[in-house]
């Protein structure tokens, strides 16, 4: 009918017409179902979360505006500023470490090897595993009077018989603890997805480096780092966005002690905001991590537009 | 299993000039030092916690108490006392159910809502559809722990609190972000004549996208669906802040809060849950490696 109709006069389809067939009215039906979570459950929250963090806002009672208040509050806070500390160092170092064996083992993992799929298979079980619950494996091996480390130590004789390692009951020692346990479980992401660039690096660029004299440091040095450094601006991005925003493994293995001495940001604001009930604070405390997250996001993002800048590739 | 279907893809990735690289030059000898014993020390490290785990949730009691008498990495006499507690005189397998239903209604919903808006931005490309899909990037890196307290307050006012739905319905603000620049990444693939072919024959967009793009975007979807799945299993925070009941709880919540008492015999039953817990998952990824490799890797290479 519609056909017939515009072969007489092609005048302009009804409203009916133009929302079916209209491209951007038909890409906005397309997009209304993800648009409404996003919206809901994202945007909405992320402003909510900049207004309460102004306000004295308590559960089962709202706040009022009271400003910078909360901000200034935590600035004297001696807890908030062990804690923002403390997430810096643990990203920082944490970050290293897994970049650092994360390659080596993305590396060797590169060659040729018997059974090379199945190693590779295994090597991701770590990342597979809900963080919770390898935790709380971490938990019972960092354990004071049944620890395996301290059994294994005392076994090869550094630790007498009865000397015992109070792993997560001491300040520092359980801050050197959850930073392994982190490094642990973000090697493997970081290892499988730099093995993936690294497989794309045609062998015969090697072949040429090696036939012009240069050394395995330097094939890795000027081959294979410049081929992988968009890989690895994005992947170490990904890492240190939630290494610095990491809840779960320090709540299950510590929650933050002993004497506050594991807190991170978000641990902190989950235990003012929701256990202290002290809403407004714990917002404050999580909307302070953003200029950190934003920074890091402008690092990378900027590192990596000039390494495609140099080797003279179209940004698209 | 595996090994065969990894095998399979792998000349894909590169090498396309038959290069054979220069491994013959090796020896064993070498190879060993610089090879082998790296990585399998490395391996020993990143699996000794699972094989932790696995020999405390079989161990009896006594056993797991007494590291003078007994090798505490072996376990002598086995027993399935933990599981059995675990599984028959404790809640577990509630949560365990529950977690399943949440993680498999969330990941639905949002594989839903991602290819309609993959699809959008890649193909129909309305007015400002790059600009959208730079927006659903940046949502990506917008983290759980920095929009927990006031989702709280949002899923208080929607009197969502305690029930599953609190749980089902904010999972996809995880979710979306992700499958939808996974799936952008796979409909670019799709060639554009079959998309032509079907219009000139006088398919709707909506035939379009479920009988010529959806099949040919199967590997993609499984991807999607596999990592989003374990995303929502491992998910804690929303899990721990928007729900109070036991009931209600997901197994990672629940280990944390249920079990942890300060009882010394709790750790066989424990490290049971823990294993159990992750059990679903391990065996979901031992049947999809590849698919799970490519989410991961797809996701960072856009």
């Amino acid at each position: 009918m519609m056909a017939s109709a515009s072969i007489v006069t092609p005048s302009e389809p009804g409203l009916f017409e133009r929302l079916k067939v209209n491209r951007n009215w038909l890409g906005f039906w397309f997009m209304v179902p993800a648009m409404i979570f996003l919206l809901f459950f994202l945007a909405w929250p992320l402003l909510l979360g900049m207004w309460m963090s102004m306000t004295d806002m308590r559960i089962g009672r709202g706040g009022s505006f009271v400003g910078f208040e909360n901000y200034q509050f935590l600035l004297d806070d001696r807890d908030f500023l062990r804690a923002t500390a403390f997430t810096l160092t643990y990203t920082a170092v944490a970050s290293v470490f897994k970049f650092a064996i994360g390659l080596y083992l993305a590396i060797l993992l590169n060659n040729n090897m018997p059974f090379k799929a199945f190693i590779r298979a295994i090597v991701l079980i770590p990342f597979i595993v809900p963080t919770v619950l390898s935790a709380v494996a971490f938990w019972w091996i960092f354990d004071t009077q049944f620890s395996i480390f301290t059994w294994l130590l005392q076994q090869w004789g550094f630790l007498g018989k009865d000397q015992f390692i109070n792993w997560l009951g001491d300040p520092f020692l359980a801050q050197c603890s959850v930073i392994f346990a982190n490094i642990w479980r973000g090697i493997p992401f970081i290892a499988i997805t730099l093995l993936a660039g690294l497989q794309t690096v045609s062998p015969s660029l090697y072949e040429a480096a090696t036939l012009d004299g240069a050394t395995g440091w330097q094939r890795f040095r000027f081959v294979t780092y410049p081929l992988l450094t968009p890989i690895i601006a994005v992947v170490m991005t990904f890492s240190v966005l939630f290494t610095f925003t990491d809840f779960q493994l320090i709540w299950a293995m510590t929650r933050g002690g002993p004497v506050n001495a594991t807190h991170l940001m978000a641990t902190l604001s989950y235990q003012r905001g929701i256990l202290g009930g002290r809403l407004g604070e714990g917002a404050a405390i999580a909307t302070a991590m953003v200029p950190f997250l934003l920074a890091a996001i402008m690092i990378s993002w900027f590192g990596l537009q000039r390494r495609k800048w140099q080797q003279g590739e179209n940004n698209d | 299993m595996t090994d065969a279907t990894i095998k399979a893809s792998r000349p894909a990735a590169g090498m396309t000039d038959h290069s054979e690289g220069m491994a013959y030059l090796e020896t064993l000898p070498r190879k060993v030092v610089t090879v082998y014993m790296p990585l399998a020390i490395i391996l020993v490290v990143l699996l000794f916690p699972f094989y932790w785990m696995v020999i405390t949730s079989i161990k009896p009691d006594s056993q797991l108490l007494d590291l003078e008498n007994s090798n505490p990495l072996w376990v002598s006499q086995p027993t399935f006392q933990h599981i059995y507690k675990l599984l028959f005189e404790s809640a577990y397998p509630r949560w365990l159910m529950t977690t399943m239903m949440v993680a498999t209604a969330a990941t639905f919903l949002s594989i839903f809502a991602s290819v309609l808006a993959a699809y959008a931005i890649t193909r129909i490309r309305y007015k400002g559809a790059a600009t959208v899909g730079g927006l659903i990037f940046l949502a990506y890196l917008v983290p759980p722990s920095i929009l927990f307290i006031p989702l709280s307050a949002v899923i208080h006012a929607y009197g969502l609190f305690d029930t599953p739905f609190a749980l089902i319905l904010t999972y996809p603000t995880i979710l979306i972000p992700f499958c939808t620049w996974l799936l952008m990444g796979y409909f670019k693939t799709i060639p554009y004549e079959l998309e032509e072919c079907a219009l000139m024959d006088g398919a709707s967009r909506w035939q379009i996208l479920l009988k010529i793009v959806l099949p040919l975007a199967i590997p993609g979807l499984i991807s999607a669906f596999i990592f989003a799945f374990t995303l929502c299993w491992n998910e804690f925070i929303y899990a721990l802040t928007f729900i109070s009941s036991d009931h209600n709880k997901t197994v990672p919540v629940a280990i944390i809060s249920n079990f942890v008492d300060g009882d010394i015999f709790r750790w066989g039953s424990l490290m049971a849950g823990a294993l159990i817990g992750s059990l679903p998952l391990v065996i979901l990824y031992a049947f999809f490696v590849e698919h799970y490799v490519s989410a991961m890797t797809g996701a960072v290479k856009e």
